[in-house]
């Protein structure tokens, strides 16, 4: 093929394409990933079905441990009270004149804080817990509102059927009313 | 190069030997007779300036103009900064002073380092790199970003005395360049089942966020230029989501991957944060659109009025998640009369506008107000209509009506009305 009809194509699929990006003609670049894809580190999202959540298991009292080693210096020892957000109590409070969105008031899925605490916390130290003390932590707040008993194990299991005060507290404006 | 000759020689030596004392003796009389302008024109004049940038700077004397840092203390990368919108004309905000909203501080990322995967309710999850994604079909797209806590302080009992910027500056507009999402979607094809996206950014935070599948196949940008520049870090580098009129949160920076799922995971960014609580205790979920909002950007708060009377130019920005803002009323006096401000070009589709209006002040006491109208139709909301509404502990999505008071003296204050 002459340099020149090449160059006429090359004109020609211009004129023919330049009219809107979604008849661009590009070059599929994207690598296959199913490898990638199966590896723990790109499924960091739990579902409230409990999808996603390691093996392990924590109680209370375990948690209570290391949130005063952990969390308490931001989020105070009682785990209200410090510079990050309230984390429990005030349940029943949100139609009050002074309503508190704490964990336990308001948070509709206990999945949510454990997808929470492993992704993001202790914020100066992201990743940094295991599985067992995540779950540990969860049920130290859960059970500090009786949310949870305060010899119950949590575990991949009974985690996903942990029911919040808050539950059915939300209402969706999208799809139907933005 | 051929040798000076002794006589060009000697005289670049007797140049070189008057310019050292000029004016003194080594000149003729001819020569100082003082018709030399240096004294009557600025100091920048009379000197060579200074050299090149590799990357410019504003002028010193504009180091007034800031981002307003609002930050924990415990946690320094957990917090805001405001663009200083009051401070600033036209419609483009400078990439250095867009607004910042970070989780857990800004991720250094090694672009060779980091990939975007695309997997879930899908054909065959695919990974890009930065280096691929350069080399697709791209496009430019001006809008703005407001982040969904923006105003927040509108909700509190007694106005913030603020500057414009310092309480409604968590909104900025930019000009966007990436890849239309839809070409990376119909890539990695899509299942039937899939009817949502939960994007992850790789910071700090790993900040997580379900998204409908139908925004990013509309309109949805993977941007990887900000007005032109590749993104700041502060700002997604080397890639992020860039969702026209949809709250800040959702236009996720430094995306690492978008997983198509059936329904929303309900992470903590959709349920605890970024969801209205209303008087009745319910609270509204996945508000995605920023509504119409506009504001007197000058004069307002920080500024004053110095003639009395005197004629100003109040300007102001309006914009819509909805669409493109059809009209502005500007009113002196907290909303009993209104006048159209003109709007000025371009007015595009979910950016901000800049309207403005000439005003002769008497020198009495006014309320100065703007109020936004979009294609819609939607009009923007007095504050108290807006409480009626929502009651006060919404938090997210305030988009009042900002009064400005103007006092007999001139002096400007933050008022909720007359």
């Amino acid at each position: 093929m002459s340099t020149g009809f090449k160059l006429f194509t090359a004109l020609l699929l211009i004129t023919a394409f330049s009219h809107s990006y979604a008849d661009a003609e590009y070059q599929a670049l994207g690598k296959h990933a199913e490898q990638l894809s199966s590896q723990v580190q790109w499924h960091l999202t739990i579902t409230p079905d409990g999808k996603g959540l390691p093996i392990g298991h924590g109680t209370a009292e375990q948690g209570r441990k290391i949130f005063a080693l952990k969390c308490a210096g931001c989020h105070g020892p009682a785990g209200i009270g410090g510079s990050a957000e309230p984390l429990k109590g005030e349940v029943g409070s949100l139609t009050s004149e002074y309503p508190e969105k704490t964990v336990n008031s308001y948070w509709p899925y206990a999945t949510t804080l454990f997808d929470y605490i492993r992704r993001a916390m202790p914020i100066n130290d992201p990743f940094s817990l295991s599985a067992n003390e995540v779950y540990a932590l969860c049920a130290y707040l859960l059970s500090e509102d009786d949310i949870l008993g305060k010899d119950q194990e949590l575990n991949e299991e009974n985690l996903p059927q942990v029911s919040m005060p808050n539950r059915d507290g939300f209402i969706a404006i999208y799809p139907d009313k933005y | 190069m051929t040798k000076p000759t002794d006589s060009r020689r000697q005289f670049l030596q007797k140049v070189a030997l008057g310019g050292a004392f000029a004016g003194t003796f080594s000149l003729p009389v001819w020569a100082a007779d003082k018709s030399n302008l240096a004294y009557d024109l600025p100091k920048w004049m009379t000197k060579p300036g200074k050299g090149f940038s590799n990357y410019g700077q504003p002028s010193p004397h504009e180091k007034e103009v800031i981002r307003w840092i609002s930050a924990n203390p415990d946690a320094q990368g957990n917090g805001v900064s405001w663009t200083p919108l009051h401070d600033l004309q036209g419609t483009i905000t400078p990439n250095g002073l867009h607004y910042e909203r970070h989780h857990n501080g800004v991720p250094q990322i090694d672009p060779t380092q980091h990939l975007l995967l695309i997997d879930g309710l899908v054909d065959k999850p695919l990974s890009f790199d930065v280096a691929s994604l350069l080399r697709y079909p791209m496009i430019s797209r001006t809008c703005f970003i407001e982040c969904g806590g923006n105003s927040n302080s509108g909700w509190r009992s007694n106005p913030i005395q603020s500057k414009a910027g310092y309480a409604h500056g968590l909104v900025s507009n930019a000009e966007w360049t990436g890849i239309p999402l839809k070409l990376l979607l119909q890539e990695v094809g899509i299942k039937a089942e899939a009817k949502w996206v939960i994007a992850e950014a790789a910071d700090a935070a790993a900040l997580n966020i379900s998204i409908p599948l139908e925004k990013l196949l509309d309109d949805a940008i993977l941007a990887l230029y900000q007005n032109g520049e590749r993104l700041r870090p502060e700002n997604g580098y080397p890639m992020r989501l860039v969702l026209p009129g949809w709250e800040g949160i959702l236009n996720v920076k430094w995306l690492r991957q978008l997983r198509l799922t059936n329904e929303p995971a309900m992470t903590r960014d959709e349920t605890s944060q970024y969801t209205e609580l209303m008087p009745d205790g319910t609270a509204r979920q996945f508000t995605f659109i920023m509504e119409a909002k506009s504001l007197i950007t000058s004069p307002s708060l920080g500024m004053m009025l110095p003639d009395n009377p005197g004629t100003y130019q109040i300007s102001g920005l309006a914009w819509s998640g909805r669409g493109k803002i059809a009209r502005v009323e500007i009113s002196a006096d907290g909303g009993e009369t209104w006048a159209d401000a003109e709007l000025h070009s371009p007015i595009l589709d979910r950016a901000f506008t800049r309207f403005s209006l000439p005003w002769h002040w008497q020198g009495d006491y006014s309320v100065l107000q703007s109020r936004a109208t979009d294609e819609t139709g939607y009009v923007q909301p007095t504050r108290d209509a807006l409480v009626q509404q929502r009651g006060q502990h919404g938090f997210f999505h305030y988009n009042a009506i900002v009064s400005w008071e103007i006092t007999e003296q001139g002096d400007i204050n933050h008022v909720y009305g007359i």
